[in-house]
């Protein structure tokens, strides 16, 4: 009899043995500390900077990364600190990114869910819409529709990306609910007459949660890349503000001489997607040991 | 045409005009048809070999770290992998055209030119043409190339794995194959199916990564003329250059129908 108890007592609820498993892979692990310093770095950063971001040094035009004058990353052509500029741009990328990624899964999740739980008509015509949708080069919709928000809020570009990335995830949780809608517990809340949004909300969501978490995380890479993308050709975030992509578009023009311009941009870039990337597939191995990890995308 | 005009009277204007081959006029009053004949070859150019390529030697990369399984190879180029993968398109054209220029520098000739598709005004016969349009297209070419390895090694891998896994693989085995002829013969041949979809929609949407690469590369093909167009409001441009994209994909679609029936007897019987 005792030894039922204890073994019962060393047993582990579900999340702990995802928490882990998931710290037991060391480059789940590795991305996690490196998107947490990125975090740091981003909005703790700016805290040591000598200089503001959309303060010009008329003093040091180019002038190389040094300690002494305050410019740790070195000053740009006319005379921006480079540190305060690359941790501006890194704060709108990661912020966007997050906004990105949080507008399209729920978008996905709650269009996917709806679509097939509801079936029939319903659930034709809002895949109709998926279907169309996914066919559109969305990258050079976005880039046409710029000048819509050219002068305006940011916030209008996250909604147009956010817009043109929720399909294939709205397709995978459909097919979630599908399968969900047949449970017995589904199926009791609907004959005792729940309602069908409350179904949906209640009962098919937080069933998907996982997948939804793991989708978000790989969502918020995929969302920073095609934001810098953007920003890269001038069509995202608009000046005076910046963003790591147009950050990095300025600095090539003379990155020979002047490395410093494009350099860290560039790397907290590759390294931001990097970490999101590992954290995703890291999230999943924990989730659903029994999947093969190292898709990424 | 003004803007009082109807959205969908423009578009019907615009569209008819398409079909009875009139693309209309750019900004600056030249044939739209013109500038097209001169731009679509340098993109497809560039695309048809740089995803030729990515592919073949991303199926095969993902082949053989699907049978090395957390081998030295899988694991080493796992990681080259998730970080081309991580790296966006432009950042890895600018990081290949600065790598170039300083080995250039190094090597004191220039091996790699790094803008254009060749040197206007070459003196020369045929063969020092070709060599030197080669010199130029080597580098916009790998841009594209690394994306598609790393993209496609990834899938082939999964889809390998599983097909290694599979009953079929080992009846082939039992029944006197040896593990090659087993690998190629019914192993590969299954897992190179989803990646014959895969192959033919991304080619249909490379036209974004090629805007990239014609612009970091000074090439003026179609993606590079996407950029500018939109820069300029000049909304015919952009529209063709859409048109062309669609067409793109659609043309892709039918040809990834068509490899699919090839590779696979069961779509052919239904």
């Amino acid at each position: 009899m005792t030894a039922i108890t204890e073994s019962i007592e060393q047993r582990y609820t579900r999340r702990q043995l995802i928490r882990r498993r998931f710290f037991r892979n060391k480059l789940a692990l590795f991305g996690l500390v490196v998107l947490t310093l990125m975090f740091a770095l981003a909005f703790i950063g700016p805290l040591f900077a000598q200089y503001s971001w959309d303060e010009l040094d008329f003093f040091n035009f180019l002038s190389p990364p040094s300690l002494s004058n305050g410019h740790y990353f070195g000053t740009s052509m006319i005379g921006g600190d480079v540190y305060a500029l690359t941790l501006r741009g890194l704060q709108k990328s990661l912020f966007i990114g997050l906004l990105v990624a949080f507008f399209s899964t729920g978008v996905a999740a709650i269009v996917g869910a709806f679509a097939g739980y509801m079936a029939g008509r319903v659930d034709r015509s809002l895949m109709w819409v998926v279907d169309m949708l996914l066919v559109l080069p969305s990258f050079l919709i976005v880039a046409v529709l710029s000048p819509l928000y050219r002068g305006k809020t940011w916030l209008v570009f996250v909604i147009l990306l956010a817009a043109f990335s929720w399909m294939i995830t709205a397709r995978i949780v459909r097919g979630l609910s599908m399968s969900l809608r047949e449970r017995d517990f589904v199926r009791a809340a609907r004959y005792m007459g729940v309602p069908t949004w409350k179904i949906v909300f209640r009962h098919l969501i937080p069933n998907m949660s996982s997948i939804l978490i793991i989708d978000a995380t790989l969502n918020v890479g995929g969302a920073i890349l095609s934001e810098t993308g953007l920003s890269y050709l001038g069509f995202g975030v608009q000046p005076p503000d910046v963003s790591l992509g147009s950050l990095i578009a300025e600095g090539t023009a003379s990155a020979l001489t002047y490395p410093w311009l494009f350099m860290f941009a560039g790397s907290f870039l590759i390294l931001t997607v990097l970490a999101v990337s590992f954290v995703g597939d890291g999230l999943r191995d924990a989730f659903d040991p029994g999947s093969v990890g190292g898709t990424n995308k | 045409m003004n803007s009082n005009t109807p959205v969908l009277e423009r578009y019907g204007k615009w569209a008819s005009g398409i079909v009875t081959g009139d693309l209309g006029l750019t900004l600056q009053n030249t044939q739209i048809s013109d500038e097209i004949q001169k731009r679509i070859w340098v993109s497809l150019r560039l695309l048809i070999l740089g995803s030729i390529l990515g592919s073949i030697i991303g199926v095969l990369f993902g082949v053989i770290s699907a049978v090395r399984q957390y081998k030295f190879f899988d694991r080493s180029f796992g990681i080259i992998a998730y970080i081309l993968l991580s790296t966006p398109v432009f950042l890895s054209a600018i990081l290949i055209k600065y790598g170039a220029i300083s080995i250039n520098e190094v090597i004191g000739t220039t091996l790699f030119y790094t803008v254009g598709e060749y040197t206007p005004g070459l003196e020369g016969g045929g063969f020092s043409l070709l060599v030197n349009r080669l010199q130029h297209l080597i580098l916009p070419t790998l841009s594209i190339t690394l994306g598609g390895i790393a993209f496609y090694s990834r899938y082939q891998r999964n889809a390998m794995l599983d097909v290694l896994s599979s009953d079929h693989l080992r009846t082939a085995r039992m029944k006197g194959l040896t593990k090659r002829q087993a690998l190629f013969k019914h192993g590969l041949r299954v897992a190179i199916l989803p990646m014959a979809t895969f192959f033919a929609y991304s080619f249909g949407l490379l036209i974004t990564g090629a805007a990239f690469t014609e612009t970091i590369f000074g090439w003026y093909g179609m993606g590079q003329w996407f950029i500018t167009a939109v820069q300029s409001n000049d909304i015919n441009s952009v529209s063709i250059v859409i048109l062309f994209s669609a067409v793109l994909v659609l043309f892709s679609g039918f040809l990834a129908d068509v490899l699919t029936a090839a590779l696979d007897p069961r779509v052919r019987l239904r």
